[in-house]
């Protein structure tokens, strides 16, 4: 089922937690909400399940404008950061809990019920674990519960805070391997928040980047790599080194010295590149600095380079070839071979 | 080596000597404050032999009031489990205006003297009072009777259940209520199905107390009793009364079924502690 937000506001005690928030997800579609915490990806979450009421705006679910209904009518499957799996039922009983507690008239008979469960455990590849409880289980098998009791009952949208987040990294990366293929097989339209980036890039069909309650940009692992809309999205995703720089006469010019980089327009303006975006040059047009420290990651070689100029220093990271002559202390010329200005104005 | 190995002392630890002597000051203390009177009551009731004990249980006067504690906690304990479990519910798991200050109401009890409990409820509901007259004209009786009795223990137990809960449940927050209510389950059945069952040691423990205090409890009982022989007498009064007539065996005799009632909850309260201890150790903190 498509998802769309329509201006959403919502404010906590009359702070502010989203401004004004429109995103439309379509069906079927595999979206990560990705931002630094406080940014507001969890708040939107919880209002799309209705664990939340906007102070401003609408959700539609499909046609149906679902910031009418409870939470319990909205027929969502939520998956909790920290599981909140029923301590004192078992695996069997708690995916089946969402079923159980349906009016008599809906609630599918007792045989039913348990041909689910032990399909749904089929299906997160737990079965045999149906009498455990959810201490006896490990991160990633309460995990895997959690999204068998949302799935149980067949939500129109499955959202997950934080799916991984309370997992090892080994787990963590199976798990999302596991989650993609599961997604792919159900088509779920599914909603995830995530402050791992790699995780979003990895894993989403879109991912909207937010900031401080903003949607900052919306677009897939490529677009919001490789064309930041914004100074926050590009200094958010991957690496990046920044600089203040003026545009003058087609020039970007840092510190009154063309970098050899020509960029229309005029003023002032912050220069984003990526490390890996460098060439070292001999030319006189060039970023010029102090190398600091250089360390090898495998199979490149990164330099540490401190651009002092007027009594300010500034602190980049370029990633050098390994066949380079870099030593420390020595100055290093390069320029960036792809950037993206954003003047102040913008 | 072994000399250097003898020196060392565990910083946060005593001397073998300092340790014998606290120790022993502390059973000695525990002794004489606890054990000592609780063996004299049991030795006083049987004092004239096991006859005489039984006796005390055959008087009607005796009979009555045993009947009369029972029916007061019979009736203040559930009250005070659906008022504290009310309680704990909407301090634990919603925000509102003046939540604090209702925390420290439940605290109340706790701080006020139980006979002051009981002479607000004289005052309320006396003869003397606005509303006695009005109530006695209607056939309803307050004071010196048993809903006194009953609204002066409510009174005195209320923290217990409350008190138990909220921390408990301020701890495990509400996220498995939102894991249920996400899944179409109703209020009722979000409490009923994962509210209570996370919290039930922690209520049966305060429910023991509760218990336990509301049938020990003298000073409010006694304010608003009016002390009526056979009528309005609970166990409590009805120990004092017969001390007071120098009927020592009987006196002791009826102390002995308190002290084995405080005896059977601390019992079941170590038994709880024991296995349920880290549910109920978050209300560990009056």
């Amino acid at each position: 089922m498509d998802v769309k937000i329509k201006n959403i506001r919502k404010e906590f005690a009359r702070f502010p937690a989203l401004h004004d928030l429109s995103l439309d997800i379509a069906s079927g579609e595999l979206i990560a909400l990705l931002g630094p915490s406080g940014s507001g990806k969890t708040t939107l979450l919880r209002l799309i399940a209705g664990l939340e009421q906007p102070t401003e705006g609408k959700i539609f679910f499909g046609d149906q404008d679902a910031s009418l209904k409870s939470v319990q009518e909205r027929n969502i499957g939520f998956v909790f950061q920290h599981y909140a799996l029923f301590r004192h039922m078992t695996v069997a009983e708690n995916i089946a809990f969402g079923l159980k507690v349906r009016p008599s008239a809906t609630r599918p008979p007792k045989a039913e019920i348990r041909r689910r469960v032990s399909e749904l455990l089929d299906m997160v590849q737990l079965s045999g674990l149906e009498k455990r409880y959810p201490t006896q289980l490990s991160g990633g098998q309460r995990q895997r519960v959690a999204l068998a009791r949302a799935m149980a009952i067949e939500p129109s949208v499955l959202l997950l805070d934080e799916p991984f987040g309370a997992l090892d990294a080994k787990v963590r990366k199976e798990l999302r391997r596991w989650l993609r293929e599961f997604h792919d097989r159900t088509g779920h339209t599914t909603v995830f928040v995530t402050h791992d980036q790699e995780e979003a890039l990895e894993l989403a069909d879109r991912v909207v980047v937010m900031s401080q309650g903003r949607i900052e940009q919306v677009g897939s692992a490529d677009d919001v790599y490789d064309r930041p809309g914004s100074p926050f999205v590009f200094s958010f995703i991957g690496e990046s080194a920044e600089l203040p720089v003026t545009l003058s006469s087609g020039q970007i010019i840092f510190q009154g010295h063309p970098i050899g980089a020509a960029e229309p327009g005029e003023g002032e303006g912050k220069l984003f590149f990526r490390p890996q975006d460098v060439v070292l040059t001999d030319e006189q047009d060039a970023l010029f600095g102090k190398v600091t420290a250089c360390r090898r990651l495998a199979g490149t070689r990164i330099a540490e380079i401190d651009i002092a100029n007027h009594g300010h220093a500034y602190h980049v990271e370029i990633e050098v070839p390994l066949d380079a002559p870099v030593t420390l202390g020595a100055e290093l010329r390069f320029r960036p071979t792809r950037w993206k200005v954003f003047l102040a104005t913008q | 080596m072994s000399e250097t190995a003898s020196r060392y002392r565990d910083p946060a630890g005593e001397t073998a000597f300092w340790r014998v002597i606290l120790t022993l000051i502390a059973v000695a203390f525990l002794g004489i404050v606890v054990v000592l009177p609780l063996v004299t009551v049991f030795y006083e009731a049987f004092r004239k032999g096991s006859d005489a004990f039984f006796e005390a249980f055959q008087e009607p006067d005796a009979i009555a009031a045993i009947r009369l504690t029972l029916t007061v906690a019979a009736i203040a304990v559930p009250l005070n489990l659906v008022f504290g479990v009310a309680a704990a519910w909407a301090v634990a798991k919603f925000e509102f205006r003046g939540k604090t200050f209702l925390v420290t109401l439940i605290d109340l009890p706790f701080s006020i003297s139980p006979v002051i409990s009981g002479l607000v409820y004289v005052l309320l509901f006396g003869a003397q009072s606005y509303l006695g007259p009005i109530l006695k004209s209607q056939g309803i009786q307050i004071i010196f009777a048993l809903p006194g009795m009953v609204l002066a223990t409510i009174f005195v137990t209320f923290p217990f259940i409350a008190r138990e809960l909220i921390p408990l449940m301020e701890e495990q927050g509400t996220g498995d209520e939102e894991a249920a209510l996400s899944l179409g389950a109703s209020g009722w059945q979000t409490f009923w199905y994962v509210t209570l069952p996370n919290v039930k040691w922690g209520l049966l423990y305060g429910v023991l107390l509760c218990n336990a205090r509301a049938m020990g409890e003298f000073g409010a009982v006694s304010v608003v009793s009016g002390h009526v022989r056979g009528l309005t007498e609970t166990m409590p009064l009805h120990i004092e009364i017969l001390y007071n007539e120098y009927n020592f065996a009987a006196a002791f005799a009826v102390a002995t079924l308190l002290a084995l009632l405080a005896l059977v909850t601390l019992a079941l309260k170590t038994i709880l502690e024991l296995r349920y201890g880290d549910e109920i150790a978050a209300g560990r903190k009056h």
